[in-house]
């Protein structure tokens, strides 16, 4: 039930953020769940929205939506200009050269699919290979496999150590003179592992690859540059830091977008239709078939102005912050052991599993007090194949994150091992 | 914490029926991709009757209890009578209320029994 009452715990202070004044910008964390205050350490899977976030989406049905890029009309030029400006605004967030390299999708599955589908079926033929890592999300492996199935490339997979890290001693040999593309996550979602980036696209250009890097857990959570980087795509999700779901993007590089076909057809993604062909409409829009969505990507840019008001580097000092002290306080745990590197290694996540309880039961005993952490295997089957564990349990930070929280979550974990006699 | 109740959490830490059996009849393999709860489902049918039962794999205390409490219910039932099962009997057996998310882990058993008993899954069901 929804209630007007803060939660009970104090805000623990944050050396960098003021978290209590953050708190106060998201309606949803005045919820009970059970009748306990919300605990949501599930921002990893989504995140929670700020108040100026949920406002710029209902101004913009209340007073300018209409259809974008069409109308001649007063609406559609303003609902055009405002979903044109976020697109300026997210391309700005990443260190794009221009808003025309980010190209709006579903999210950072739905970008990823788009590459795999218009530069994968382009430019790839059988014999080709695809260069992967054990540690990725399902979003970032299927599209890969269902491409191999259909013209023959072969994937190869950078392996994994025990500490959750990458073992990159055999890189070389991996990036084959037949790799054409290098596509990681720039952070795992499961181990919380921070990958060295730099390193593996320079490794990854040297051998004349390509580089795609999957920033669903990174771009919310520190800064991010694609020219620094120098990587060749960018695929994140808008509901991963702050913004509504529905609203996702790529970015790539404005050569390639323009050397590869349409992902889908459609009105918009046209210059000239005729009845037997057509003429493709430029960057981005060659990329966007059919009405988009508008109000999520007005959203979206309310949500990057939002994190830029905050510093992207308080909000990465503020999870390593957080995440120290998760991974302190989960270690006085009875049989709870922790997947992944140390703190300075990794993002603002830790996965676990508790002796022999199911996750399922961890987060079911944690609910119940209130607390929202993700169970299961988190869209990450060959990772925790890796491991040899059927699933685990996963507490993820953000920006509001209290370590009153984590001292309610670790309470709860004490309550696990009593019920479950650990 | 009524899904955690005393009866399940007895079921889940002393599973009845758990190992193998010596020769059955039917055996059926199924699980829960959302979850990772996985179950080997075995029964010895005379009759077609139930006699015996045996279940392995891993899973939360729902889908465990629930393999342990249905593999006692179901021994001198027939097949015909397990063909009747629903959803329902298994949360007569639990006892408790089950939300839309945990509905999966309590019904995988279940989903095993009924696979089992009505021959689906040729790669997976020995029929003796």
């Amino acid at each position: 039930m929804t209630t007007a009452t803060l939660p009970r715990f104090t805000v623990a202070q944050s050396t960098t953020l003021d978290v209590a004044a953050i708190r106060a910008d998201f309606p949803i964390l005045n919820r009970h769940i059970h009748d306990k205050p919300l605990v949501y350490l599930d921002s990893a899977a989504s995140s929670q929205k700020p108040q100026a976030v949920l406002d710029a989406m209902e101004r913009y049905y209340e007073s300018t939506h209409a259809n974008v890029h069409r109308g001649v009309h007063t609406l559609s030029e303003e609902a055009t200009a405002q979903y044109e400006a976020a697109r300026a605004r997210v391309a700005d967030f990443i260190g794009a050269c221009c808003p025309k390299e980010v190209i709006w999708t579903r999210n950072a599955t739905e970008a990823i699919n788009l590459v795999a589908f218009s530069w994968g079926r382009a430019n790839l033929r059988r014999g080709d290979r695809v260069l992967l890592t054990e540690m990725e999300h399902h979003a970032n492996l299927v599209p890969w496999q269902i491409l191999a199935a259909q013209t023959g490339v072969d994937l190869d997979f950078v392996p994994i150590a025990d500490d959750g890290t990458l073992i990159l001693d055999d890189l070389g040999r991996l990036l084959t003179p037949r790799t054409r593309l290098f596509a990681f996550t720039a952070a795992s979602n499961v181990l919380g592992t921070i990958n060295p980036v730099k390193e593996l696209t320079t490794a990854a250009h040297r051998a004349g690859a390509l580089v795609l890097v999957d920033g669903a857990q990174s771009v919310p959570h520190m800064p991010v540059d694609v020219q620094d980087l120098d990587i060749d795509f960018l695929a994140f999700s808008g509901h991963k830091m702050l913004g509504p779901t529905g609203i996702g993007a790529l970015w790539g590089r404005r050569e390639l977008l323009n050397a590869m076909p349409p992902f889908m057809g459609g009105g918009d993604m046209i210059r000239e239709v005729h009845l037997r062909e057509s003429k493709w409409n430029e960057l981005p829009w060659k990329f966007e078939a059919g009405t988009p969505a508008i109000a999520e990507a007005v959203g979206f840019g309310a949500a990057v102005d939002y994190l830029n008001t905050i510093g992207m580097d308080a909000i990465r000092q503020h999870e390593q912050e957080i995440t120290a002290y998760a991974m302190h306080r989960l270690s006085e745990v009875e049989g709870l052991k922790i997947l992944g590197p140390d703190a300075g290694q990794r993002g603002g996540l830790v996965s676990f599993v508790q002796g022999d309880v199911h996750p399922h039961d961890i987060a079911g005993v944690l609910d119940s007090l209130g607390i929202a952490i993700r169970a299961g295997h988190h869209c990450a089957q060959p990772l925790h194949e890796r491991y040899g564990i059927p699933a685990s349990a996963r507490a993820s930070f953000y920006i509001y994150t209290t370590e009153a929280e984590i001292d309610l979550l670790v309470a709860g974990l004490h309550k696990v091992v009593e019920f479950f006699s650990l | 914490m009524d899904l955690y109740a005393e009866e399940i959490l007895d079921h889940y830490k002393h599973p009845r029926h758990f190992g193998h059996l010596a020769d059955p009849t039917l055996t059926y393999h199924d699980t829960n991709p959302f979850c990772g709860d996985e179950i080997n489902l075995e029964l010895k049918i005379e009759d077609d009757h139930v006699v015996d039962v045996a279940f392995t794999g891993q899973g939360c205390a729902i889908s465990r209890a629930a393999a342990s409490m249905m593999s006692e219910e179901i021994i001198g039932m027939s097949l015909d009578q397990l063909r009747e099962w629903d959803k329902q009997n298994i949360l007569d057996l639990l006892g408790i209320e089950v939300g839309p998310v945990r509905i999966k882990c309590a019904l995988l058993p279940l989903k095993a029994l009924k696979a089992a008993v009505w021959g689906l899954g040729e790669d997976d069901t020995v029929t003796g």
